[in-house]
Order: structure tokens, then sequence, then C-alpha cells
């Protein structure tokens, strides 16, 4: 009883926290001088013409670079836990056989996903979108692959291998800024071109490719332990 | 009254009650996955409130196109560093609950239970 009452004290006490701000906020009316820089200048400095993706990719590279790190440490982590203790492949396998309309429509759709994952961050620095966003939708193909073909097998190997490579090939991006152009994670090394092309905005297009892919594989790695694990309970 | 149905200030209410249902489920929660289940509202509440406090009235995506030309783009876009500060906060969301998934999942193969009573290692 008093646990419960602890509880509610404590809920009813955030509540008025947060409430109080609730009611005092009323919506800005013109940008803080920091984005105001940004929307100005972005465009002539960076030359991309997806704000957010000037923001993320060089103004705050940095930060994206830490961000990659802890999905790579949490990636890491879970797949550390869920080391499969018994491997015998011989246990016979409890799963449901999956119906036949999700094995059909998986084969046409798979590919599709897995392209439109590739245009979002290809795109990323002209339109909603970027690395990020890209690799997670290509990681909810490699999920529609496992829901409908459960024994299938992912090659470890390669999703290391493409995790490794992009991780490197970001770093590498940001040493050539450093080198070449004013600072790390610099974008102005390669010709900046035309406001709005696909082959503009320097670096950018490269390093959301890196970034895709290392999402990509990375969240394949999660999503391919959490299935190895299936069996095991 | 006129202020409170505007578009930043609904948004920022579902996200408040977005919050306060998660706090409630990871603390009275006693299934693990449920637990998670809160963390992961709570991560969702808390994004939706930083995007609707970037939101500038009638202004639009910070993206340049044909809508928004280069010159003019400083009066008519939102603010772009909220919305770059929670596609971060997005990814680490998912790279998170992944985690704690996975501790859940290997604590079922410990015990075999999804109470959070019956984990009593660290209690004194």
């Amino acid at each position: 009883m008093i646990k419960k009452g602890i509880l509610l004290l404590l809920l009813v006490g955030f509540v008025a926290v947060i409430g109080s701000l609730l009611i005092n906020f009323t919506g800005s009316k013109e940008l803080n001088p920091l984005a105001r820089y940004y929307a100005e200048n972005g465009p002539a400095e960076v030359g991309a013409a997806n704000l957010v993706t000037a923001v993320v990719v060089t103004y705050r590279g940095f930060d994206t670079l830490g961000e990659v790190t802890i999905l790579f440490i949490a990636a890491a982590i879970v797949g550390f836990l869920l080391k499969v203790l018994n491997a015998d492949n011989g246990r016979p396998n409890k799963l449901r056989k999956t119906s036949e309309i999700l094995e059909t429509a998986s084969t046409l759709l798979v590919p599709t996903i897995f392209m439109l994952g590739v245009y979002i961050f290809v795109n990323g620095h002209l339109t909603p979108g970027g690395g990020f966003q890209g690799g997670a939708v290509i990681a909810t193909g490699v999920m529609m692959i496992i829901l409908a073909r459960p024994a299938s097998q992912f090659n470890h190997k390669l999703i290391s291998i493409l995790e490794s490579v992009s991780g490197v090939g970001f770093v590498a991006m940001g040493v050539l800024g450093l080198i070449l152009a004013s600072g790390f994670l610099n974008n102005a090394f390669l010709p900046l071109g035309k406001l709005g092309n696909l082959l503009s905005a320097g670096a950018i297009p490269i390093i959301y490719v890196f970034i895709g892919i290392k999402v990509g594989s990375e969240l394949t790695g999660i999503l391919n332990s959490l299935k190895e694990n299936q069996n095991e309970i | 009254m006129a202020h409170y149905l505007t578009l930043e200030f609904l948004a920022m209410l579902i996200g408040f009650m977005l919050i306060v249902i998660g706090l409630w489920g990871m603390i009275t929660q006693k299934n693990l996955i449920k637990i998670v289940i809160g963390f992961s509202l709570f991560d969702t509440g808390l994004n939706i409130v930083i995007v609707s406090m970037a939101y500038i009235k009638n202004s639009t995506a910070p993206i340049i196109d044909k809508a928004v030309d280069v010159s003019q783009a400083a009066s008519k876009v939102a603010d772009p560093v909220p919305q770059a500060l929670v596609l971060t906060s997005i990814v680490i969301g998912l790279g998170v609950t992944a985690l704690m998934l996975a501790y859940v999942l290997r604590m079922y193969r410990e015990k075999k239970s999804l109470d959070i009573n019956s984990y009593t290692d660290l209690k004194w």
C-alpha cells in the first residue's frame, strides 16, 4: 500500500513538473541565431539542400561518428550476450511454418525494400532521409526475410566485413577532410556542385552511403543474433 | 485558449502524455518485456517533445527546393538542429531497446521467468 502511494506521488509530482512546462510553452515565432546561421550559410558552405543533413553530417559530424560508435557497441554487446551456447542444428525446429502468402510476397517485396533503402540514403542530402533511415529500411527487408524464411542463414563474415569497411570509410572521409580541407569531416574537399543535384554537397553522399551500409549491417547483425536465439529457449 | 489548440502545443501534449505513460509502465509493470515497452514509449514521447519545440509558426521543412528559395530560407524553415538531434536519438533508442531485449532474453534463459520479482540477486 505504501509502495503504491509512493509510486502515485512520484507520478503526480512528475506530471506537475512537466505540466507547468507545458502550460507555459508558446511556440517560437522565429529561428534562434544558431539555426539562422545554419539556414543562411548552410547552402553556400556545405551545398546540401537538406539542412538537417548539413547539420548531421558536417556541422555536427563528430556527434554522428559517436552515434555510429554507440550503435556499433550496442550491436556488439547484443552479439556477445546472445552467443549461441549449444549450437546443435539437429535440434527440431519448433517454429511454425510460414504462410504461402508471406513467402511469395517476400520474393517481390524484399528487393523493392532494399532498393528503397538505397534510394533513401543516396538522396539523403536532397530529400528527407539519410544514412540512418536508409539503413533501418534495409534492416526491415532483412526482418522480412527472417519472417518469411526462418531457416535461412546469414553470412556473419560478410556482415562484419561490410560493417568494418564502411566504418573505416567514414573515418577516412573525415581524415581526408582534415588533410585536404579545413577540418575533420569537412565535406568541401570534393567539388560542392550545384545545389539540388544528386552529385553535389561534396563528400556528404559518400559519407551517407557509408553510414547507410554500416547501420544496415549493424541492425542486420542484431536481428540475426535475436533470430538465432529463438531455438535456444 | 487559442494557443492551446496550435499544432506545436498538441504535439507537445501528446509527447508528454507518452512520457508519463512510459514512466508509469516502467515503474509499475512486473513483466520485463512491458518495462522495455515503457522505456520505448518514454523515448518516443521525448522525441516528439523535442521536435515540437523546433517548430516555428507557419514554417516548412528545412529543405531547400522550389518552395523554399536559398535567399529566404532563414524566414521560412523550421529549426534544423533539434531535428538532427532527434534523428540521432531515434537510432540510439533503437540500439538501446535491442540491447535491453537481449538482456531480457539472456535473463529468461537463466531463470525461465519474465517476472521482475524473481530476480532478487541484487536485492538486499
